[in-house]
């Protein structure tokens, strides 16, 4: 027996996207529908953001209790012996982390009143669906269809996932360690998860087809991290293409079309994303695409009137902020208010070593003023051994009104301070304001202060 | 003298050009800073184009229901100047490139636009939007909101402004830099914003939390408990009051000594007080939480009076004793009392019945609320003079509806009603409020 659901909204993929709008639209009273065939959190939580960051913090962990471990020590520490590390086991707490988060985003689904359907779902036409769950055929005909499908590795035709060549999903997965490992594509997940590899005492090697690392993000915040890879034997490839599997690793090209074999145990593919407009009958909803993507307008209505879409399936920036924001306005525009997605800007963190903010204008033009005050020169930064050269804030403002359109930094845990660098951004702010603003010391945030005194150009410290 | 070339800024969101509408000025005329040039209009809304400098017209480009486009020459200016500009205003690379009017190379100072926010390659003249050329002095610090494709403002800001519709692009910021502050959309909205744009109506969004404190809270205490408690049934009915008024405006003109001029009111009372005797249950108090009906001999009459501060019902007590001169008197020796605060506290209680007249403003019919714990409420509404038909004719009569409430809980309807017949009887033959009344 089929039973048929005529939910005022039905949600499609349970990701920061689908749960957030999920939890928003049930909030404000809407009747809620929600289906995701896996665990609530999506891609974020179970295999991308959560689980990287946890493997990232733990390999951090066990390099520094490396290099104390080392003939000389670390900061006057040193072990007798060096450390081990049981991946099974990192991955074991790893997966706490998850479930903890998963189990949370469960409870305030069930607190918002949302129906969570655990299945997958086919769309026959755009307003009505067929959920295949455990307890049988669930149809749903919502009034208001959100696609949060989110997104899926890129695979290469010549490095098919499976086996020893692997997406990121799999690399947050591994319970031993390789004694090497290639990755093919520098972009930030390659590094993130590459740098985390290395530490972990893995012997990395990049292959990157441009001509240098993250070559979406201006060049001076990247030297850091390639200053990092060098110093720590990691090798790099660039302007190079992996060329398929071979008995012993992965066969590359060169630029010099030099062709040679990189020893690798494991291959780690990450060469983007794409969206997930596959498999649950999009094709069956007559809804136009831009590219690869499900066209939106500014308020992710899609080309059917009361069909949404959110989150990776719609586009760059690929990111799960972005998605929350879309889904939260979504929820709202649906339960009648108005709304529209208008952000100054989106920030994008590399949590590469050192970690990588960039919050809206990083190319400064002929009419911007530009402050940069490096770590080297902030007291907080050197007491945590946090200091290294070429690491910085750099904040862009408009030189007739001083308002802050950009500021990136490059750093060891400033990650933390991207929250700082949009609000500036999205406030308004001007250098002005940021000048008159008391940031307590020690602390990294002084780094900011002191680039738009930079950008004044009355800066103290440098 | 110097030259101000005032080009049409970007008004933003993609507006590449735009229609003149209205011309405020022509060539010769001196004008002031900030006088209404021009009005253009874009497919989003009309805009004043105000003039950022003091100076004389020279020149106006375009007629009415012209396009222009983003960076063309609107009107040209003569300013009060200081000489020559050109030599130390470093021309900026957009500023050589623009193809200037008269000549090419001139001191461009900044733009107050930034340059990327210049207008597609289509437009003529993608140079800044406003260049003073042959004038030293400094860039007058112009900062026309208009022309910046991204909302400067705070997200709330940008959210509070989507949802009433308005274009941020057309709010002047005053924070530093030229920021949209919460104030300036309140501003905006506050000199009529929006009612610029084509058939565009402003929306109010005003308004203010006020604590109700005070006599207010107990006025809405008081009416909470009496609609809460009080199941009412209100009553109109039409009575002729041309004889009553006829022997009001006779005493009136004749007053005997000491007689203060009389309104309706103490004519009402007495015909009430002469009513209520036939209908005990009337002029009474109900303990509803006791069960009880305290019914009253003695006619109190509460006199619903409008205050200053608010609704206070003083009482008039023993009205049945009083005669209509000691209940004119009585009356407004009460109101004045009540509006000027001095009312004692006994003299705003005890009433058993309550009488709410707005005089001339009394409409066709009220309903009104029950003084908790009384039963009953009378409404008189406005004198009119109306034609009636009278057997055969149609005269002019002064005719006035009665409203009244009762606790229907204790009067019944029809007794009700046969009160308000029985007041009705009184008034429109007045000599029987008076009869057997031993005066």
């Amino acid at each position: 027996m089929s039973k048929t659901l005529r939910p005022k909204v039905l949600i499609v993929g349970g990701g920061p996207g689908g749960y957030v709008a999920a939890i928003r639209a049930g909030q404000l009273g809407l009747e809620t529908v929600l289906v995701e065939a896996e665990k609530p959190g999506g891609t974020c939580l179970i295999k991308g953001c959560i689980p990287s960051k946890a493997i990232i913090h733990a390999a951090g962990l066990f390099e520094e209790m490396t290099r104390a471990s080392g003939e000389a020590g670390h900061l006057g520490i040193s072990l007798e012996t060096a450390p081990k590390v049981d991946l099974a086991g990192t991955m074991r707490w790893k997966d706490g982390v998850v479930d903890k988060l998963t189990g949370g985003v469960a409870a305030l689904l069930r607190r918002a009143h949302v129906t969570v359907l655990h299945g997958w779902a086919t769309f026959a036409d755009a307003k009505s669906c067929t959920v295949e769950t455990a307890d049988g055929a669930v149809k749903i005909e919502p009034e208001h269809v959100v696609l949060a499908t989110g997104s899926v590795p890129v695979e290469l035709p010549f490095l098919p996932f499976g086996g020893t060549i692997l997406s990121s999903t799999e690399a947050l997965s591994l319970t031993d360690l390789p004694k090497t490992l290639a990755v093919v594509g520098a972009g930030y997940i390659g590094l993130e998860l590459g740098i985390a590899f290395a530490k972990l005492g893995v012997r990395v090697a990049l292959v990157e087809a441009a001509e240098r690392i993250l070559p979406l993000y201006d060049e001076a915040l990247t030297r850091p991290v390639a200053d990092w890879l060098h110093r720590h034997d990691v090798e790099m490839h660039l302007q190079a293409k992996a060329l398929g599997l071979s008995a012993r690793g992965l066969d590359i090209e060169t630029a010099l079309n030099d062709r040679f074999t990189i020893p690798a145990e494991k291959i780690l593919v990450t060469v983007g994303r794409r969206p997930r407009t596959e498999g649950w009958g999009l094709e069956n909803m007559a809804i136009e695409m831009e590219g690869a993507f499900i066209k939106v307008d500014e308020r992710c209505a899609t080309s059917t009137t009361n069909v949404w879409a959110i989150g990776d399936v719609t586009g760059e920036p690929m990111l799960a902020h972005r998605a929350s924001a879309q889904g939260e306005m979504v929820a709202e525009i649906i339960a009648g208010r108005r709304r529209r997605f208008d952000p100054a800007a989106i920030p994008a963190i590399c949590f590469t070593e050192p970690e990588i903010v960039s919050v809206g204008i990083d190319k400064p033009g002929e009419d911007h003023v530009v402050g940069q005050f490096p770590f080297m020169a902030n007291g907080r930064a050197l007491s945590m051994d946090a200091g290294d050269a070429g690491t910085f804030v750099r904040t862009i403002a408009e030189k007739n009104s001083g308002r802050i359109v950009g500021i990136q930094g490059v750093g060891r845990h400033i990650s933390e301070l991207a929250g700082e660098f949009v609000t500036l951004v999205e406030m308004g702010a001007t250098l002005e304001d940021v000048a008159g603003i008391i940031h307590a010391h020690p602390t990294l945030g002084e780094a900011v202060h002191e680039s738009a005194l930079k950008a004044l150009g009355h800066a103290i410290h440098i | 003298m110097g030259r101000y070339l005032f080009r049409l800024p970007d008004i933003g969101e993609g507006v590449t050009e735009a229609e003149i509408v209205a011309w405020h000025v022509k060539a010769g005329d001196r004008i002031r800073e900030d006088d209404n040039l021009a009005d253009v209009m874009t497919d989003k809304a009309t805009v004043e184009m105000t003039s950022p400098v003091d100076g004389t017209v020279t020149a106006v480009h375009g007629d009415v229901g012209a396009m222009l486009a983003v960076g063309a020459v609107l009107v040209e200016l003569e300013v009060e100047g200081e000489g020559n500009a050109a030599e130390n205003a470093a021309p900026s690379a957009k500023a050589e490139t623009a193809p200037l009017p008269d000549k090419g190379g001139a001191g461009g100072e900044a733009s107050p636009f930034p340059v990327e926010a210049g207008p597609p390659a289509a437009a003529p003249t993608p140079g800044p939007s406003l260049e003073r050329e042959g004038n030293k002095k400094a860039a007058p610090k112009v900062d026309i909101p208009i022309g910046r494709k991204d909302a400067f403002a705070a997200p709330a800001t940008r959210r509070r402004a989507h949802e009433l519709g308005i274009p941020l692009q057309f709010v002047p910021g005053t924070g530093p830099g030229g920021r949209i502050l919460p104030s300036d959309l309140d501003n905006f909205i506050a000199a009529g914003g929006l009612s610029r744009a084509p058939g565009g109506l402003a929306p109010r969004t005003g308004g203010e939390d006020i604590k109700i404190v005070g006599l207010r809270r107990r006025i809405a205490e008081k009416m909470q408990e009496a609609k809460r408690r009080i199941p009412h049934i209100s009553y109109v009915e039409e009575v002729d009051v041309t004889q009553l008024e006829a022997l009001r405006a006779e005493m009136n003109a004749r007053p005997v000594e000491g007689q203060p001029r009389l309104t309706l009111l103490p004519f009402l009372i007495r015909a009430m007080v002469r009513a209520l005797p036939d209908f005990p249950q009337i002029n009474a108090r109900f303990d509803d939480d006791a069960g009880v009906l305290h019914t009253s001999e003695g006619v109190h009459v509460g006199i619903a009076t409008q205050t200053p501060a608010g609704l206070m019902v003083p009482v008039v007590r023993h009205a049945e004793a009083m005669s209509l001169s000691e209940l004119a008197r009585e009356i407004a020796r009460l109101s004045e009392a009540a509006r000027d605060g001095t009312a004692k506290r006994e003299e705003l209680s005890g009433s058993t019945i309550t009488m709410t007249s707005l005089g001339p403003l009394g409409g066709i019919a009220t309903t009104p609320v029950i003084n908790h714990p009384e039963v009953a409420i009378i409404g008189p509404n406005k004198i009119v003079e109306k034609p009636v038909v009278q057997g055969q004719f149609v005269s002019v009569r002064k005719v006035m509806n009665i409203s009244s409430s009762f606790d229907h809980r204790i009067v019944d309807g029809y007794d009700a009603a046969l009160f308000i017949q029985a007041l009705k009887r009184l008034i429109e033959h007045p000599a029987l409020i008076f009869m057997g009344d031993g005066a």
